[in-house]
């Protein structure tokens, strides 16, 4: 076998991440970048099974048997995109267990947005449209991530959920069109969800902690406010269309850069709730803590049962159907 | 709350929409809120499952169990109005389903019981050529599902840690007493309930078996549970079930969602 | 209380039509090989995107290293003969 230097490892993987190639599991990889994927996949793992809990708030009172099915669909598919970032979390050698347990111990976040509490049904429709909506503009771009496991996943990702936008903001059209106590709520609900979904691409470029260093990486593509800026520019015409309006008396077009102009972001409310002061992140956290020790006894029983049963351990392959 | 029941208050089968005479209400009724409420009952596991490939399972179950609910009411009438605006002495559905989730295990004893139940019920309907064959064709595969997913479970729990066989024993035990009331005729069901039983009790006794529990000695009925769920008497904790899952559709009357 | 052991990892592989080998789909938990299906069905394949599944246990993958990269696949790299592109045919010959 060749011997191969620090050196050369190191100046191989720049060229792979130079050259567009994707960086696998196995390849060498700079320390800092794999402490980097870590923390980024769980906060954003993290970030769906937390960010079932608003929602799932809304399953038992959905108010059609439609809507009920379709909110489920969904929250399950959050708990889904969970799995696949932990798994892809996991193929840098991080195993599930540690990553919840710095979860649920603070020492890893998620994002803040889940922190904010769902008042109303509408509130499940501005989820859909302007949360899933911040979500995806940041997440396309990571489809094309330098790390193969998180893109990979992204994709998949993506695909599923590009029905999470669209059943939001026919829920607010529904409820914009209908009668003036729904369309109240609507207006409402996203009057709460704007200024929340902005903060969503985090801090702006000049205060972004990882952000240079991940844009050098191509674990990320764009700046925070390049993607912030995209997004207010793709919902403006949205929430004509909706007939609602969105809660910035400086939103306005700007003609000479071809964007939208809007108000200034209350970043002291975002580090207020980043650092653990929002509405619910005592309780988003305790749920899902509880949770987790309320099912240890069943994760416990399996793997007991599995131990006992040793044959079952070997690889089955059974054809599903015909 | 002060909103109050517009329609259906006591006669579900009336609805001017109602989309097929051929079929029996009471049957599509009994069936359809069977589906319904254990629907209900799975959705509020949504973010409390002890893992998370199990929050994808039990939104699985519950998403059939609602598309289930949703053909066999549409069958009586529309899907909502029979959902949402019904007083709970309307609803047909047996009181094994309603039972609250408890812990785990308690989930899962439920839904072994009802799954074999239905399977079995359901695997009959699917072989005959009365009105829900259709329905009962598609539904069967996904029962069967729902089934092996209880079965594998009742397994790992009653022969995993002293503990999980505690809890499975537990729950078994204390669900034991509405299983009965799944073998009460139900008019409009061409099916024979005692041959049913026959089957349902020698499949929960090997699995039971399998898993190391003892099969449950007390009555499988009682003064409450011997088909009251079929004629509209529930037990407490439905009421509150209700109440949440119409709260907002009877708060907005005549809108839509 | 807590779980003493994390279940065991799987690496999932879908068949999504018939005709078409399986291909990784991706992994999860399990605790043994036959929940791993189950989850794998309901995980992977709940849009419908598979006909048959396979699990097999991460531990019993064994995979090339990327420093052997060089030693195991370059070697293939100078062999044009092996394919039907490095033989020159005349013009109008066919069924070659």
């Amino acid at each position: 076998m060749t011997v191969v230097t620090a050196d050369a490892y190191e100046a191989a993987f720049d060229a792979a991440v130079a050259a567009d190639e994707r960086i696998e599991p196995r390849d060498w990889m700079p320390e800092a970048y794999r402490a980097s994927l870590v923390r980024q996949m769980a906060q954003h793992a993290h970030s769906e099974i937390i960010g079932m809990q608003p929602e799932a708030n809304w399953i038992t009172r959905a108010p059609s048997l439609r809507r009920k099915a379709i909110l489920m669909a969904k929250v399950q598919d959050e708990a889904g995109h969970g799995l696949y970032l932990y798994s892809a979390a996991e193929t840098l050698g991080t195993g599930r267990d540690e990553l919840l347990d710095k979860l649920h111990t603070g020492r890893q976040k998620y994002s803040s947005i889940f922190n904010y509490p769902t008042l109303t049904w509408a509130d499940v429709g501005a989820i859909g449209w302007l949360v899933d909506g911040a979500a995806i503009t940041n997440q396309v771009p990571l489809c094309r991530c330098s790390y193969g496991p998180y893109a990979r996943a992204m994709v998949r990702i993506c695909k599923e959920e590009s029905f999470h936008q669209r059943q939001g903001y026919e829920l607010l059209l529904t409820l914009s069109r209908g009668t003036p106590e729904q369309h109240a709520m609507a207006q409402d609900a996203v009057d709460r969800w704007w200024w929340p979904s902005l903060m969503m691409f985090g801090p702006p470029d000049d205060a972004s902690a990882h952000s240079a260093q991940s844009m050098a990486w191509k674990i990320k593509r764009h700046s925070n406010d390049e993607l912030r800026q995209r997004f207010v520019d793709i919902c403006v015409p949205q929430a004509q269309s909706l007939g609602l309006t969105l809660p910035d008396p400086d939103l306005r077009w700007n003609e000479e850069r071809g964007h939208h102009d809007f108000g200034a972001i209350d970043w002291a409310e975002f580090q207020d709730v980043l650092k653990g002061n929002g509405p619910c992140n005592e309780q988003r956290i305790n749920q899902r803590r509880r949770a987790h020790e309320e099912g240890a006894w069943v994760r416990d029983a399996a793997a007991a049962y599995a131990d006992k049963h040793q044959a079952a351990l070997h690889t089955e392959s059974v054809e599903a159907t015909a | 709350m002060t909103a109050t029941p517009t329609t259906h208050a006591t006669a579900p089968t009336t609805s001017a929409t109602a989309a097929d005479p051929a079929v029996n209400a009471t049957a599509a009724l009994a069936l359809g809120d069977d589906a319904l409420v254990l629907s209900h009952r799975l959705g509020e596991w949504a973010g409390h499952a002890p893992v998370l490939e199990e929050e994808v399972a039990l939104a699985n179950i519950a998403l059939d169990l609602l598309g289930q609910a949703r053909v066999l009411l549409s069958l009586v009438g529309d899907e909502d109005e029979l959902a949402f605006l019904r007083e709970e002495r309307s609803f047909r559905n047996l009181q094994l389903v309603e039972q609250p989730n408890g812990d785990f295990a308690c989930t899962i004893a439920r839904q072994f019981y009802f799954s074999v139940h239905q399977h079995l019920l359901y695997r009959q309907l699917a072989a005959g050529d009365g009105p829900f064959a259709g329905l009962a064709g598609k539904a069967v595969k996904e029962v069967a599902y729902h089934q092996d997913h209880a079965e594998h479970w009742i397994v790992r729990l009653g022969d995993g840690t002293a503990e999980s066989h505690e809890r499975m024993q537990r729950a078994c035990d204390a669900l034991w007493r509405f299983t009965g009331e799944m073998f009460q005729p139900v008019d409009g069901l061409e099916v024979d309930p005692m041959a049913l039983e026959a089957l349902w009790l020698e499949r929960v006794t090997e699995v039971l078996e399998r898993a190391t529990l003892t099969v449950p000695s007390g009555a499988r009925t009682g003064a409450w549970a011997a088909g009251a769920g079929r004629q509209g008497l529930h037990t407490e904790s439905f009421g509150r079930m209700l109440a949440e899952m119409q709260h907002l559709h009877r708060s907005h009357p005549g809108a839509s969602w | 209380m807590s779980s003493s052991t994390e279940w065991p990892l799987w690496e999932v592989f879908v068949r999504s039509r018939r005709g078409l080998s399986h291909t990784h789909a991706g992994s999860l938990h399990a605790p043994d090989a036959e929940m791993a299906l189950r989850n794998a069905r309901d995980l992977y394949t709940r849009r419908g995107e598979g006909v048959s599944i396979w699990v097999v246990p991460s531990t019993a993958i064994t995979a090339s290293s990327p420093d052997e990269k060089d030693p195991f696949f370059e070697p293939a790299a100078d062999k044009p003969y092996r394919h039907p592109t490095f033989y020159e045919i005349p013009e109008g010959v066919k069924h070659l």
